[in-house]
């Protein structure tokens, strides 16, 4: 390819020869992957902390070995182990019940490893939130005689959430930059469609650099929405002298 | 389940161990330097040093480190040989190496992490005391040296060990850059064997263990602190 005459912007032009197209599309996926495991860890961070504070004693401990053999694990290692683990367990489960194999989809396999990963964190985030809520708050619901669904949603999600936020920021933040990671398992979101832009045009600069910059672009704006959030959980509370975070 | 390979490959697994402690040993060292410099351009430069301390701890703690390596190592790394004279000097050995361009851009990610650590830690250091260290007609330098960043450093140990241990969490990265870490060992097995999970296994423990040695290390050091409770 005659690449080396192109201008850096001929080079991140949005169609074909250059590459900002695939560029952007690979930045959609990986917004798309972090939210679609952003929720997975949301719900099994819900689940977990719940099942951490029920107070049952096998549960208690099967959650705390979850949470701790995660979080001790380096998460390139998790989403390379849990990657083949899952998808080669499926089919043994499916050959098990007498079902042809499937080849199991990438963006589900790097969203339900990337979920699972979270889910851990996520569990010690929400757990610690919901510990910080007075427990005066929780019995005066439960002498109304409120049920555990109406007493989740009136009293204790309103009032972590404001404690949780801060925690959960910081997890959206690492998703979108762990999910860079799914690159080594060859799923091409952002990071590996800017290694093979760079391998094709040899501009390996300049491509890294764009898509450095497509990730701080992502970090801001959500940066900014949690900051919204965070003032909107936050409005019937005394304002207190503390800034969000950078 | 097999493990029979461990014999053959042990001597392999101990060379990747080595190359990943020594990767988190140079990050954490020459990061942890670099972090103090960016924490007190924060918090006592001008507007200018301040921006641009704020600005690099943005930009490397916005962006993936697998970007910022393959950034430096492919992007840098293409450009180097274009330096007249770098081929024929005595660096280019080290700068064709992965492992430089790992260790250099661990090193620059964990100074920006470890200059917000230690930003709120130098905040948090009671004025009296510095007041105090004035007062005694101590210079700037050594109200530096002898009050406020040993200060700042204690109350910051426990934040401090835990972001050493997501370093160590992120050496394996390396290996994507041709660096024959513990990973890439275990991936160079996988290889080999046809292995998928053992060799995952005992390298997972290996992180596990240096993990527990870190907490404890760093708990020794914290109760070395002398601190009336």
């Amino acid at each position: 390819m005659a690449t080396g005459s192109m201008t850096a912007w001929q080079l991140l032009a949005l169609q074909p020869p250059g590459w900002g197209g695939a560029l952007l599309t690979g930045a959609a996926t990986t917004v798309a992957i972090s939210l679609s495991a952003y929720w997975i860890g949301l719900g099994i961070g819900l689940l977990g902390a719940l099942g951490k504070l029920s107070g049952s004693r096998v549960v208690g401990l099967l959650l705390n070995l979850y949470t701790s053999v995660i979080r001790a694990v380096p998460e390139l290692i998790l989403i390379v182990g849990l990657y083949y683990a899952g998808t080669d367990g499926l089919n043994r489960l499916l050959m098990a019940l007498g079902l042809p194999p499937v080849e199991v989809n990438g963006f589900v396999a790097a969203v339900a490893v990337l979920g699972f990963v979270q889910g851990a964190y996520m569990t010690e985030v929400l757990r610690g939130a919901i510990l910080s809520i007075p427990v005066g708050q929780i019995e005066a619901a439960r002498s109304f005689g409120m049920s555990p669904m109406l007493l989740f949603r009136r009293v204790t999600l309103p009032a972590m959430l404001p404690n949780a936020l801060p925690g959960m920021a910081n997890l959206w933040m690492s998703v979108t930059k762990d999910s860079a990671l799914v690159a080594v398992v060859g799923y091409q979101e952002l990071a590996l469609t800017t290694r093979l832009a760079g391998a094709n045009t040899k501009q390996y600069f300049l491509f890294f650099l764009a898509a450095a910059v497509l990730y701080l672009a992502i970090t801001l704006l959500s940066n900014l929405v949690f900051n919204w959030l965070e003032r909107r959980v936050r409005r019937g509370q005394k304002p207190m002298a503390s800034g969000g975070g950078a | 389940m097999t493990f029979d390979w461990l014999q053959r490959y042990w001597p392999l697994l101990i060379d990747g161990g080595l190359q990943t402690i020594a990767l988190l040993v140079i990050s954490v060292s020459s990061g942890f330097v670099l972090a103090i410099g960016l924490a007190f351009a924060m918090v006592s430069g001008g507007p200018v040093l301040k921006g641009l301390a704020r600005g690099y701890s943005t930009v490397f703690r916005g962006t993936p480190l697998l970007i910022q390596l393959w950034l430096f190592y492919y992007g840098i790394g293409s450009l180097l040989p274009l330096v007249p004279g770098l081929r024929q000097s005595f660096l280019w050995p080290l700068l064709r190496e992965g492992f430089f361009f790992a260790a250099l851009s661990f090193t620059l990610n964990y100074a920006a992490y470890e200059a917000e650590v230690l930003r709120g830690a130098l905040l948090s250091v009671p004025r009296g005391e510095l007041e105090a260290g004035q007062a005694l007609g101590m210079n700037r330098f050594t109200l530096i040296r002898r009050v406020w960043l040993p200060r700042a450093i204690r109350t910051a140990l426990p934040t401090i060990a835990g972001e050493v241990v997501l370093q160590l969490k992120a050496t394996p990265l390396a290996f994507t850059v041709t660096v024959m870490d513990l990973y890439a060992v275990a991936y160079k097995i996988r290889q080999d064997t046809l292995l998928v999970y053992e060799p995952l296994i005992v390298v997972t423990l290996f992180y596990v263990a240096l993990t527990a040695l870190i907490t404890r290390a760093f708990g020794i050091v914290e109760a070395q602190v002398p601190i009336r409770r």
